[in-house]
């Protein structure tokens, strides 16, 4: 059980970590100062996915870390340089798995800039609608596992049982559970059907006494809050620098959120408040995700009190599919139909980018178009990559057991890191 | 057998005393496992295993072939003759400690006291020391393992188990003076009188002890919220990475024996062990093979509820920390320990 | 009975001892010096002084050695070089042992009487009772030497706080 003296012949390019993390860290050498290097997944229960992190620890003490990514990497970025417009839906819906309409509402918003699209108004808050139980669905994903981590198994099964109400939702008005690709370019995909908005706000009125129910098991719990106060600090200006974005950032005391500061798909017509913490540990943001379900839950509330009448898809014969029962009774229809389901539509030529507040932080889609109907690139940048960034500074000098909470706390998702 | 010498006679009772609790241990930890399941199931909304055999009841023999019939992997680098004995001193060790308890009232035939293995006189110390035994499964499974994990698994289960054995011998303290005796059947007779209310929990003042039991035992038995040493979102699954078919199995049940012994202990020390909890208010049996079964059943009833306690505290509460977890064993429950035993020697010694 | 025990047990510790001496391996040794232990708290037992056994586990085998073992773990010592030793060592040292080894066998066997014995039968019968009397000893007629021990006891351990405590 030496420290590792020569390059683990198990872990091929464990060489560049250790030397990188030699380099650049803290210069330290785990032969001399009697540390441990211990290789953090990519198959370990609580990395996330397939996250990789090379630690070195001495006894329990993390004295460095390297994260080291790509073991989802399905190369979607590329992917979609060779997809028209259209078909570069579905992919987005595989970035951040748990929140596929935010992915979806993204992309949309910049190819709709692109196009200079006029999006209805129903539309837009049907985006609203979807994009907050997105949240609800991406925290609720988060409180369950972090909950894990920590140990307390029950919050897990809890969370998902309110998931899958949420993913019956998804399948009712999209037909698909996990990957919905229900935003389309120039609006949604279809007519939610009868009755959902009754079921949609049922379980709304329900929720609130099921996120009680989650902090009656945690909240008060002196080991949860011992667990998760004063762990993973991080600076305000250390967190700007890093790029984080989202709950994280809010938690350092950066009051900004997207969806007040620069509102997109009439976000700016809902009242609702951006929780913000000073402490930046674990515990503030558990609290603020917390609250940012509650406030969801409102916005979600006031979308289905306020839904406009009026059409689901923007006015462009040329853009958007045209109805089923159009299509079978209108000659023009039926050659739209086949003009954009087989050569796609162009786009003039451009770039552009927009930018939501997704679960898990800032989300960018930045698309460039040489006016034909296939993207010439798609960059998407999520917050995840941007908070995995931060893990360092977080963990330097604390625990083992911190490192897991920490992580828990950033709430990444793989997908979107790896892409 | 008439033409037996009384050693003899003993000798085969004994052996067949063994052998029948081997059998009744061994089935109770493996439905114990299927308890947990159940019951943590039903905790979090979910059924449990219910699909072998009615209820899920033959879960326990499905798990036991599948783990048989696992391939049983030996690390390359694994220091092999460690590597095997661990398991097997983390399972003796879980079982023989319940060769001391008594688990019914005291019924002898041809003199030997049929409902307890053996009856020592320092049965508790046996029960401790045993207890400190299994302490080296652990270590040299994570140590033999030549795995990083596992050793910082054992690391933190041996200096764990070390620290709260402290805290567990001194809560026991306080039942041992008002017994006056290290004896198990002694100190269950101390809590006989009266049912419920002569219990060393209730009537005799020991409920700071049990707490203190109670926490240093769910951290002797590596159980949550002291699971640190098997923490899967942490070490992976701690010192038993590296094993594999029945040498994890033989820690898995040894994990499940010890909770039983635990369960057992508390029964005897606190619950008044086989004693009936209304006393004598119910009426004394008068078929001698009832009055042989009822004290077992109490016995049973009393460990299986504190089985199920354990089973409720794993699906609520969270997982310590490493440091947390030391503070608390020895900046807390050793200072209340103490205190105890220095609150109930004063009692004692001011009653006369 | 007892001398099927003691004769077991003994060459059980007997032979602990030695592998404990001949192992290479710091582990090994330490695991040896636990079968030397446990034979030894049998040996005690088989004396009436079930007390002592069950202490000597839960002390020794349950608590020294397991820092023992910890330490070696921690450290992660490897085998150890087989060196030849001092000269010294086989020139005084075999004629040395052999001396003390017959030395103190002349003694006990001619001076046997001498050390007493003790009242085996109440012991094992459980008549006198061994926890009350060794308590007896220790709180009553020993009590300032027993408490000036764990004075010196705790006098050692700050003294190991001390020194491996990391200069801030």
């Amino acid at each position: 059980m030496a420290p590792i003296a020569a390059p683990d012949q198990i872990n091929p390019g464990i060489e560049d970590v250790l030397a990188d993390a030699e380099r650049h860290h803290h210069g330290s050498d785990p032969i001399a100062d009697q540390t441990m290097v211990i290789n953090m997944g990519p198959q370990h229960p609580s990395t996330h996915g397939v996250l990789r992190l090379v630690l070195e620890i001495d006894g329990e003490t993390v004295v460095s870390m390297a994260p080291d990514i790509g073991y989802l990497h399905t190369g979607i970025e590329k992917t979609c340089e060779a997809k028209f417009y259209q078909q570069v839906v579905p992919l987005t819906d595989r970035i951040d798995y748990l929140s596929p309409m935010t992915n979806n509402t993204a992309y949309a918003l910049a190819v709709e800039k692109l196009l200079d699209l006029e999006i209805p108004e129903k539309a837009q808050w049907l985006r609203v609608l979807f994009n907050e139980l997105m949240r609800l669905n991406s925290h609720l994903v988060w409180l369950g596992t972090h909950a894990m981590d920590i140990g307390a198994l029950t919050v897990f099964l809890y969370c998902f049982r309110e998931r899958e109400q949420l993913l019956r939702i998804f399948e009712a008005v999209s037909g698909q559970r996990m990957m919905t690709s229900y935003i389309r370019i120039g609006g949604v995909s279809m007519e939610p059907p009868l009755g959902l908005f009754d079921d949609i706000r049922a379980f709304l009125l329900d929720f609130p006494s099921k996120i009680d129910e989650y902090e009656s098991l945690l909240q008060n719990n002196p080991i949860w809050i011992n667990r998760l106060k004063d762990v993973g600090h991080i600076s305000r200006e250390d967190a700007i620098a890093l790029g984080v974005t989202g709950p994280v950032l809010r938690a350092a005391g950066v009051d900004f959120d997207l969806r007040r500061d620069m509102p997109y798909s009439s976000y700016e017509k809902f009242q609702f408040k951006v929780p913000v913490s000073t402490d930046s540990d674990v515990w503030a943001r558990y609290i603020l995700r917390m609250e940012e379900m509650r406030e969801s839950v409102k916005i979600c509330l006031q979308a289905l009190d306020g839904m406009p009448e009026g059409r689901i898809v923007a006015d462009a014969p040329k853009i958007i599919l045209p109805d089923r029962e159009q299509m079978k009774t209108q000659m023009e229809s039926l050659i739209h139909h086949f003009k954009i389901v087989t050569e796609g539509f162009a786009v003039p030529a451009g770039e552009a980018t927009s930018s939501v507040e997704a679960a898990h932080g800032m989300m960018n889609y930045y698309v460039v178009s040489d006016g034909t109907s296939k993207p010439y690139r798609v960059h998407m940048r999520n917050a995840d990559y941007a908070n995995l960034q931060a893990l360092e500074t977080m963990c330097k000098g604390r625990l083992l057991a911190d490192v897991v909470a920490v992580i828990g706390s950033l709430d990444i998702v793989l997908g979107a890191i790896d892409r | 057998m008439s033409h037996l010498t009384d050693f003899q006679i003993f000798l085969i009772l004994s052996i067949l005393k063994i052998a029948v609790v081997l059998v009744i241990t061994l089935t109770a930890v493996a439905y114990t496992v299927l308890l947990e399941r159940k019951l943590l199931g039903r905790m979090q909304n979910r059924w449990g295993p219910s699909r072998v055999g009615p209820f899920g009841l033959l879960q326990p023999l499905a798990d036991g072939i599948k783990l048989f019939l696992k391939e049983d992997l030996m690390p390359m680098a694994s220091e092999r003759p460690l590597f095997i004995l661990a398991p097997i001193i983390a399972l003796s060790c879980a079982l023989i400690s319940v060769a001391v308890v008594p688990f019914g009232a005291v019924t002898r035939i041809a003199g030997v006291d049929m409902f307890d293995i053996s009856d020592i006189n320092i049965g508790l110390l046996v029960i401790l020391g045993i207890t400190s035994i299994g302490v080296y499964g652990i270590a040299l499974s994570g140590w033999s393992s030549n795995n990083k994990f596992a050793l910082l698994g054992s690391l933190r289960a041996t200096s764990q188990v070390i620290s709260y054995e402290l805290a567990l011998g001194l809560s026991l303290v306080g039942v041992v003076l008002r017994a006056g005796s290290l004896r198990l059947r002694d100190i269950v007779d101390s809590q006989a009188g009266h049912g419920l209310f002569s219990w060393n929990l209730i009537g005799g003042g020991q409920i700071i002890a049990f707490f203190i039991y109670l926490m240093a035992a769910y951290a002797e038995t590596n159980r949550a919220p002291f699971d640190l040493p098997e923490a899967e979102s942490e070490l992976v699954a701690g010192y038993h990475t590296e094993y594999s078919s029945m040498k994890f199995a033989m820690f898995f049940m040894a994990e499940y024996a010890n909770m039983i012994t635990v369960a057992c202990v508390a029964t005897l020390l606190f619950l008044g062990g086989a004693s009936s909890p209304f006393g004598n208010l119910l009426p004394t049996p008068t078929s001698p093979i009832i009055a042989a079964i009822l004290p077992i059943f109490w016995f049973v009833l009393k460990v299986f509820s504190f089985l199920c306690l354990y089973i409720w505290v794993r699906a609520t509460v969270p997982r310590f920390r490493y440091d947390q977890l030391m503070s608390f064993g020895w900046k807390f429950l050793l200072p209340v320990a103490i205190l105890n035993i220095i609150a109930t020697s004063l009692v004692l010694a001011l009653r006369g | 009975m007892q001398l099927a025990l003691f004769i077991i047990f003994g060459l059980l510790a007997v032979a602990g001892a030695i592998n404990f001496l001949l192992q290479r391996h710091p582990i090994n040794s330490a695991l040896s010096l636990i079968v030397v232990m446990m034979s030894l708290a049998v040996l005690y037992w088989s004396l009436g002084a079930e007390f002592l056994a069950a202490a000597q586990v839960i002390v020794y085998s349950g608590a020294v050695m397991v820092l023992f073992v910890f330490v070696v773990m921690l450290l992660n010592a490897g085998e150890e070089e087989r060196t030849h030793g001092s000269r010294a060592a086989y020139f005084a040292g075999i004629p040395g042992a052999t001396a003390i080894f017959c030395l103190l066998s002349f003694v006990f066997l001619t001076n046997g009487k001498a050390f007493g014995s003790t009242d085996l039968i109440n012991h094992l019968t459980h008549t006198t009772n061994n926890i009350a009397e060794i308590s007896q000893v220790l709180f009553r007629d020993l009590l300032l030497p027993f408490e000036v021990t764990s004075v010196l006891i705790l006098v050692a351990i700050l003294g190991a706080v001390v020194l491996a405590r990391k200069e801030q």
